[in-house]
């Protein structure tokens, strides 16, 4: 059928892609094959092509994690040809298209790879320490109930659009993927400085930083050198000013909070 | 493990000590740059050797030079050891890797050009203050220990002029990366005077390194 | 006729709607339902399946009440399930605008909107709880859009006449739901909740008529194990991958409701399903999944196709005279806004006489040319920025020069579980919250209505009325020993042996395509009794083979996707036989269910009260059986039956 684009010629493409049973076994790149692949293909749409071919002929899917395929579950999480979600900015693995690749190419595609976060099987990895970190101190601790009215407390827009800002992390992992020292510290400062700057998340902001950074620690993750890696393959532009805001957070907190242990 | 040892042994702990201990040396640097300067007095060494005087017997300075040692194991000792966790954080390497495309080189290569600096450091402090301190010097026309002499000899050798010069050019990237990076970690970071802080650290890197890689050159080329 | 025939008789069902004026009725319930005292809630166990918007809701406020909550997801954490797709926005009769609004005219333009389907007393309570959950979330820290003062802004969504939708620009849906995810974090760490990601639940464990607990299958490792619990919540979203493309996440799925309604539940109003008039148009057989653009788009965005038939010219080429903006044209009051069912048939309507665009011809113009000649493009860019891009990066077009190319495609089930006002389902102890119960919405859903409706769910009327009913049980447990959980593990292990036994030809996604068209075809945007009777027949075929001839890979010990897609779908196939069941019973059209015998003169939907006014609620009799059907009419005390019209 015809796609989007006038020019939508079918390409052939070789694909090396990591397989590995389980966490305990060792993987390897294996080469597959790809043709009549469209343009007009998302990344994942390719994969599904190449999984559907391997079962047929008797072989095993590729085990690889997606869910929305629309950007913002943050599920899916491939390392392709050496980039965090691929080559294209500010865009999601499942939001990739093929139309950014050529004929002919090869691409490598790999897992996320720090040691928080274990693979499972092939492209597939657990990155469950990212909701410790959030487990540790990521909430306003409010219940449902009993609450002000919304409009009670005025927050200027400028303040509320940084908020939203580094709220709109999805949690996918491509900071860490893509970092050097496999450090978490972008996520854990959009999340910190979210929470931070709302007048409802002032409350609680010290021992949240101290809670939050010591359980980013305690999982594993480096710590950040300020390479900016983790900001440039951000799927959604979080920006580096988070992780500022987070180490004023902490230092402050540190001078500042009753917690003497 | 206090609060207070607990907060610099965490990941932005050490780090805040680096930057803060980075900071530290680069203004050694201005101050070691500027004394320096008076290599190039064209008066055989006189004002050179007396500054040397001076930096050898004022007690403040002494008291500076403890402070500064203090200074550069902080600094050496939490990258190191930051370095260290940073690379168990990832056993498996990816088998393709581009971070050329999300990062410059000397951000990725702090320890490296770090560990380059550390060696020119033993060299020359080896081949200046240790002579200066415990080898046997002459002494200028003013009397005072002529180290400007074995500054003279040391420069003369094409092999060191390089060791210096690539040193200096490590220092540089070292320092484009580190002087901006420092005040990030610090949690300076606005739009208003991040560029700023950028473009300042970027002048004071080349300008500093510079200044250091001409001494070298100088006595090579043009003494 | 025939079809009357094969219909068992009839059992009415009682929702247990509260006495009382309309207004007063949850208040008063809330008042008589019976509380479980502070020290013994420690004592229930609740199962909640699903993490999403409704299940991380009623999980932290559960957990926060003091009982012992689990709560299971197929994801890898809890903050990706599909709520955090919304994009729009979530209503509440906030009446911040002073622009007329209220809890009564919110509720009125429900009803309305869900084309007087729906039970007034939930609608109405959905309304009144609408005002906590802005509260709610402002106070987690949800960074809704603000005005330059600092007060929270609204806009204005299809189907309605004021501005009510609160927004957090283009997702909202996952800046509420990390609101939730929060508050569900929280409990985690307290201890109170137990979180189970990567587990998918495959049955329900009723042990004495009452449902104690599930069986799930670990995703990771195949590990099949029993929870068991005083309550059963089923939060699992809707059904809408029955058509193989939709706006749902891949993984979005069926399974745990349909497996409960083999257990007992009643099925409300399966063929009630939303199709959104703004996606981006299939491209290709590829296709895996579409994409929504938010309705909120049709606030500035224009749509169109030209005037003549076949017109294959550039959008720029064709001059403004022979651009037809059709729901404009014919509905001049709500004009581009027209609800959503009514906004996707026209849309059907105008490709089908041939004036699609694109090279499909599936598709039809949305405009911003306009609004950005009137407000700029930095107001556009600001207002949609993040929705444009999307679009770029999936077509390869920019939206900022040639219009979008929109058609409708499936986004939502307003069918689900049948519940009673307590949102039980016909399973004493098993719940269905948002979008897995067949819901508020009628039979046709508004939009921004389906947020507000999962967080009311969890929020803020599970916390009572699950309170009620342990309050009314003992406390003992039933522990997993309990031959009604091993009964079940056996059953699980043994179905999903024999899919892997079956090493047929067809691979898993084949069936599911296959499903996929039938119902598009036959069951979607428009229906009729043919059709229906013609897949019903392709369905049970399908099902047929699918047993004998599908294909899957590898052992259950393992981490294997083709056994979770292989049992999706299966259920997805016998889900699909039902809905075209429910399609073919209703002999009307009322909202998403239009049946081309019943329309008006304009090709409106032709409502029949008087024999319709109904939730039809299926009932499970047997593999081979036709199912039963049950009704709860709905009386309309409050609001009067009129033909919909938003001209």
């Amino acid at each position: 059928m015809a796609g989007n684009n006038p020019n939508s010629t079918p390409m052939n493409l070789t694909l090396k892609v990591w397989r590995q049973k389980n966490a305990k076994t060792p993987g390897q790149l294996v080469t597959y094959k790809v043709n009549d692949i469209s343009p007009d293909m998302s990344f994942l749409e390719m994969f599904d092509v190449l999984n559907e071919d391997l079962l047929r002929q008797g072989q095993e899917p590729i085990a690889f994690d997606h869910d929305c395929r629309e950007g913002i579950c943050g599920m899916c999480s491939m390392y392709i040809n050496g980039r965090a979600h691929g080559p294209e900015k500010g865009t999601t693995t499942c939001q990739l298209h093929m139309r950014k690749f050529k004929d002919g190419d090869t691409i490598v595609v790999e897992p996320w790879r720090a040691n928080a976060f274990t693979v499972h099987k092939d492209l597939s990895v657990d990155r469950s320490a990212l909701d410790r970190i959030q487990q540790a101190g990521g909430y306003v601790s409010v219940n449902t109930g009993g609450v002000p009215d919304a409009n009670e407390i005025p927050i200027p827009k400028s303040i509320a659009d940084k908020a939203f800002d580094a709220a709109t992390c999805i949690q996918c992992g491509a900071c860490v993927a893509a970092c050097k020292n496999a450090s978490a510290m972008l996520f854990l400062s959009a999340k910190v400085s979210q929470l931070a700057m709302l007048p409802q998340g002032k409350v609680e902001r010290k021992t949240r930083v101290e809670n939050m950074l010591a359980q980013h620690d305690a999982e594993g993750f480096g710590s950040c050198t300020n390479i900016g890696a983790c900001a440039a393959e951000c799927p959604v532009g979080i920006s580096l000013e988070n992780i500022a805001m987070l180490n004023r957070e902490y230092i402050a907190a540190k001078v500042t909070s009753e917690n003497i242990v | 493990m206090s609060w207070f040892t607990k907060a610099l042994s965490s990941t932005i702990g050490r780090k805040l000590l680096v930057a803060i201990t980075g900071l530290f040396l680069c203004s050694f640097l201005v101050v070691h740059l500027i004394g320096n300067l008076q290599l190039f007095s064209n008066d055989e060494g006189v004002a050179f050797n007396a500054y040397t005087y001076f930096m050898t017997h004022n007690p403040l300075i002494r008291a500076m030079e403890i402070i500064l040692l203090i200074g550069f194991v902080l600094h050496i000792y939490e990258a190191w050891s930051l370095t260290r966790r940073n690379q168990s954080a990832r056993s498996v390497q990816y088998a393709v890797n581009r971070p050329e495309e999300n990062s410059a080189w000397s951000s990725r290569n702090m320890g490296l050009l770090g560990t380059v600096i550390f060696i020119f450091l033993l060299v020359h402090l080896y081949n200046f203050y240790f002579k200066l301190k415990f080898g046997e010097i002459g002494l200028d026309t003013a009397g005072n220990k002529n180290l400007y002499a074995i500054t003279v000899e040391a420069f003369s050798h094409w092999w060191y002029v390089a060791l210096y010069v690539i040193s200096m050019v490590a220092l540089a990237l070292h320092l484009i990366h580190g002087f901006q990076s420092a005040f990030q970690t610090l949690g300076l970071n606005h739009k208003k005077y991040t560029p700023a802080i950028k473009a300042f650290g970027y002048f004071f890197s080349i300008v500093v390194c510079a200044g250091f890689a001409a001494m070298p050159l100088y006595f090579f080329f043009l003494y | 006729m025939i079809l009357d025939a094969k219909i068992p008789e009839v059992v009415t069902l009682d929702a247990k709607i509260p006495d009382g004026p309309l207004a007063e009725k949850w208040e008063k319930h809330k008042f008589n339902v019976k509380l479980v005292n502070p020290a013994n809630k420690r004592k229930y166990d609740i199962i909640i399946v699903g993490s999403g918007l409704a299940g991380a809701s009623a999980a932290a406020t559960l957990a926060e009440l003091g009982y012992n909550v689990k709560v299971f997801c197929f994801q890898d954490s809890a903050r990706r399930a599909h709520s955090i797709a919304a994009q729009g926005g979530i209503n509440a009769a906030k009446n911040y605008q002073n622009d007329g609004d209220s809890v009564y005219r919110l509720f009125y333009d429900t009803i309305k909107g869900g084309d007087y389907r729906a039970r007034e007393a939930n609608v109405y309570r959905l309304a009144q709880v609408s005002v906590n959950i802005i509260d709610q979330c402002v106070a987690q820290g949800v960074p809704f859009a603000r005005e330059y003062g600092g007060l929270l802004a609204n806009r204005s969504f299809g189907g309605a006449q004021v501005s009510r939708t609160f927004y957090a620009r283009g997702q909202t849906g996952q800046q509420l739901l990390l609101g939730a995810y929060s508050a569900l974090n929280r409990q985690i760490a307290y201890g109170k909740v137990q979180m189970f990601p990567r587990t998918e639940m495959l049955d329900l464990v009723m042990v004495d008529g009452k449902a104690r607990g599930i069986v799930t299958r670990h995703l990771v490792t195949g590990h099949i194990e029993s929870h068991s619990a005083h309550a059963v919540v089923l939060a699992t979203g809707g059904y809408g991958n029955v058509f193989y493309l939709s706006t749902n996440a891949m993984g979005s799925n069926t399974t745990a409701i349909w497996r409960a309604y083999k257990k007992g539940a009643f099925f409300g109003n399966p063929c009630f399903t939303q199709i959104h008039p703004t996606c981006i148009p299939v491209s290709g057989e590829y296709q895996s999944k579409l994409t929504l653009m938010s309705e909120s788009l049709r606030n500035d965005g224009r749509v169109w196709v030209p005037k003549a038939k076949g017109d294959k010219r550039l959008a720029k080429d064709i001059p403004e005279d022979e651009r037809d903006y059709f729901l404009e044209r014919k509905y001049p009051a709500f004009g581009n806004l027209v609800p959503r069912d009514v906004a996707s048939r026209n849309a059907k309507l105008a490709c089908d006489e041939g004036r699609g665009v694109g090279s499909t011809g599936l598709a039809v113009y949305l405009d911003f040319s306009d609004a950005i000649k009137r407000d700029g493009l930095d107001k556009v860019s600001q207002k949609y920025g993040n929705l444009f891009e999307m679009y770029a990066k999936i077509t390869g077009e920019d939206p900022y020069q040639t219009p979008m190319r929109i058609y409708p495609a499936v986004h939502y089930t307003m069918g689900g579980l049948w519940v009673d006002y307590n949102l039980m389902t016909t399973v004493p102890g098993l719940y269905a919250a948002g979008e897995a119960n067949f819901s508020d919405h009628g039979a046709n859903r508004l939009g921004a209505s389906a947020l507000m409706q999962g967080l009311a769910d969890g929020y803020f009327v599970l916390p009572y009325t699950i309170g009620d009913y342990l309050a009314q049980m003992p406390a003992a447990k039933v522990t997993v020993d309990h031959p009604a959980f091993k009964e079940a593990e056996t059953n699980v292990r043994a179905t999903i042996q024999k899919l892997l036994s079956i090493n047929g030809t067809k691979t898993v996604d084949e069936f599911h395509k296959e499903l996929g068209l039938l119902m598009w075809d036959y069951c979607g945007m428009a229906r009729n009794a043919e059709g229906l009777q013609y897949a019903k027949g392709k369905i049970q075929a399908l099902r047929k083979e699918f047993w004998s001839n599908v294909k899957l890979y590898g052992v259950n010990e393992d981490m294997n996707q083709t056994i979770e897609k292989a049992g999706r779908v299966a259920d997805f196939i016998e889900l699909g036989e039902l809905m075209v069941t429910d399609a073919l019973h209703r002999n009307e059209s009322c909202g998403g269910h239009f049946r081309e015998e019943y329309q008006t003169p304009e090709n409106e939907a032709l409502r029949d009260d008087a024999n319709f006014a109904y939730v039809a609620a299926w009932e499970y009799t047997g593999p081979d059986s036709e199912a039963r059907l049950n009704k709860e009419p709905l009386a309309f005390e409050n609001v009067k039956l009129t033909q919909r019209s938003y001209k």
